[in-house]
């Protein structure tokens, strides 16, 4: 399968603090990558240098056949291929549910609108809330945002999707209404990299698990392996952690 | 003392013909000094020094003097200077209503700059993050997303600003502007009454100050439907 995603000894400082050390990585076409690791780790740092809404210091990131340097034109053309669902959804306070899926395709794709507003429907069909087309982001429950926000991401018609902590700023009854929309995007073969500590999702969805910590990654492994027999001694103290109760 | 009811009464139609001048200079100190606060606030917001100290600079100048030095520098100052008087500027220089409009518009720019770069700063740095990831251009980011949610943010504290404009046109009955203060004076140079005379003035500023606030309201109201929760 083609290589999608490389990262090549990547490094990421925040002034001094050390963000991410010699961080390597490389996504295939269609997979499935879960990172996890304690806060602080980089998890969220790293998916964001993939996009560029953080600036790597060091080391190479190929995406979609583009390096991510400093030309303007080419995180353009990156991002484009890239979506991106975020902790607190982050959806166009003053647009409706349907201007904010419509909005890139137009201004980016060049879609004409009702073009895009048969697109916008089909994907607000597919996370199973076409009857909140004309409604704001305000009067939708969090749950709702999320999957709004995933369209969103869908209507850019995207290579890739990352997912930054998508159900953490949610309450609990609604997390799995986003993760089994998360799931069938995946069972439709999109490539995925998911920042989540949801490791239900991780164990039943992911093809690889990246644990990282202290800015490093620390371990690669098939989830039956990972969540089995941790090789490294801090995922195991990390699973125990987050697995006891 | 005594004091005229009727003469507060009979006041008000004759410095109501003041209304005009007051509205005038409101209205058009205020659309140029919304052009110039938003060149001012570019700068600002500029990662340039170059253009972001002269910006700062402007600020400084025109927040740190009283507006009505800023009139008579404009009025009295300018034209000592030879070259003034001989320059193209003079037909308007000469004209208190343009060295009025100038010194308003100067001001609330300075005010109004810094009134918009508060509600550019306030906007989430997570819908500007949204439209990088959605792959907007810098230019859409700023047009479609940081500037309608900047200025539902700016709309309390501009409202204050165009009522301080409002009163600040009184300052043009200084360099010699019947605007309606302008009228009071006058009225009360003739009739002696300063008290009654005032307060019909005080009267008429109070009731555009409530249309103004409605009117303010009512966009606040309208710019943020998307907040109602149903």
């Amino acid at each position: 399968m083609a290589d999608i995603i490389v990262l090549e000894k990547m490094n990421k400082f925040y002034g001094t603090y050390h963000a991410l050390k010699d961080v390597n990585l490389t996504i295939a076409k269609g997979e499935k990558v879960v990172v996890c690791g304690p806060s602080g780790s980089g998890k969220s740092t790293m998916i964001r240098c993939i996009n560029r809404l953080e600036e790597h210091d060091s080391g190479r990131i190929t995406v979609a056949g583009e390096e991510l340097t400093d030309d303007e034109k080419k995180i353009d053309l990156v991002r484009r291929e890239v979506g991106m669902v975020f902790q607190n959804f982050n959806l166009f306070p003053h647009m409706t549910v349907l201007e904010n899926l419509t909005l890139a395709p137009r201004l980016v794709r060049k879609t004409a609108t009702a073009e895009a507003e048969a697109i916008a429907m089909k994907y607000l069909t597919r996370v199973r809330i076409p009857d909140q087309a004309h409604k704001y982001p305000s009067q939708l429950s969090g749950g709702q945002q999320q999957r709004v926000a995933i369209a969103r991401a869908l209507c850019m018609n995207p290579e890739v999707m990352l997912f930054d902590e998508p159900t953490s700023a949610l309450d609990p009854e609604m997390i799995s209404e986003v993760l089994d929309v998360m799931t069938d995007l995946a069972q439709e073969g999109m490539t995925m990299v998911c920042v989540t500590h949801e490791m239900g999702f991780a164990r039943s969805v992911a093809d690889r698990i990246v644990f990282m910590d202290h800015g490093e990654i620390v371990e690669v492994a098939k989830p039956s392996d990972f969540f089995v027999s941790p090789k490294s001694e801090r995922a195991r103290t990390f699973l125990g952690q987050i697995l006891a109760h | 003392m005594s004091f005229d009811l009727s003469l507060i009464a009979s006041s008000l139609p004759k410095i109501l013909q003041g209304l005009g001048l007051t509205l005038n200079l409101l209205a058009v100190s205020t659309l140029f000094g919304l052009i110039l606060a938003v060149g001012i606030l570019l700068m600002r917001l500029s990662r340039r020094a170059w253009l972001v100290w002269p910006a700062r600079a402007y600020i400084y100048f025109f927040r740190g003097t009283p507006l009505l030095v800023q009139l008579f520098v404009i009025y009295h100052g300018l034209p000592q200077f030879g070259f003034i008087r001989q320059s193209v500027v003079w037909p308007i220089l000469r004209d208190p209503y343009w060295c009025s409009v100038i010194a308003l518009s100067l001001n609330t720019a300075a005010y109004v700059s810094e009134i918009l770069r508060g509600g550019v700063l306030g906007v989430d740095k997570g819908f500007i993050e949204a439209g990088k990831a959605l792959g907007l251009s810098k230019f859409q980011r700023t047009t479609r997303i940081t500037a309608p949610l900047a200025v539902r943010l700016a709309l309390p504290a501009y409202s204050n600003e165009i009522v301080s404009m409002l009163k600040s046109t009184a300052l043009a009955s200084t360099v010699t502007l019947m605007e309606m203060t302008g009228v009071a004076r006058t009225i009360v140079a003739d009739t002696f009454a300063p008290y009654e005379i005032f307060i019909a003035a005080t009267i008429i500023y109070l009731v555009l100050v409530w249309i103004i606030q409605t009117a303010f309201t009512l966009i606040e109201t309208y710019a943020n439907r998307h907040v109602r929760k149903t």
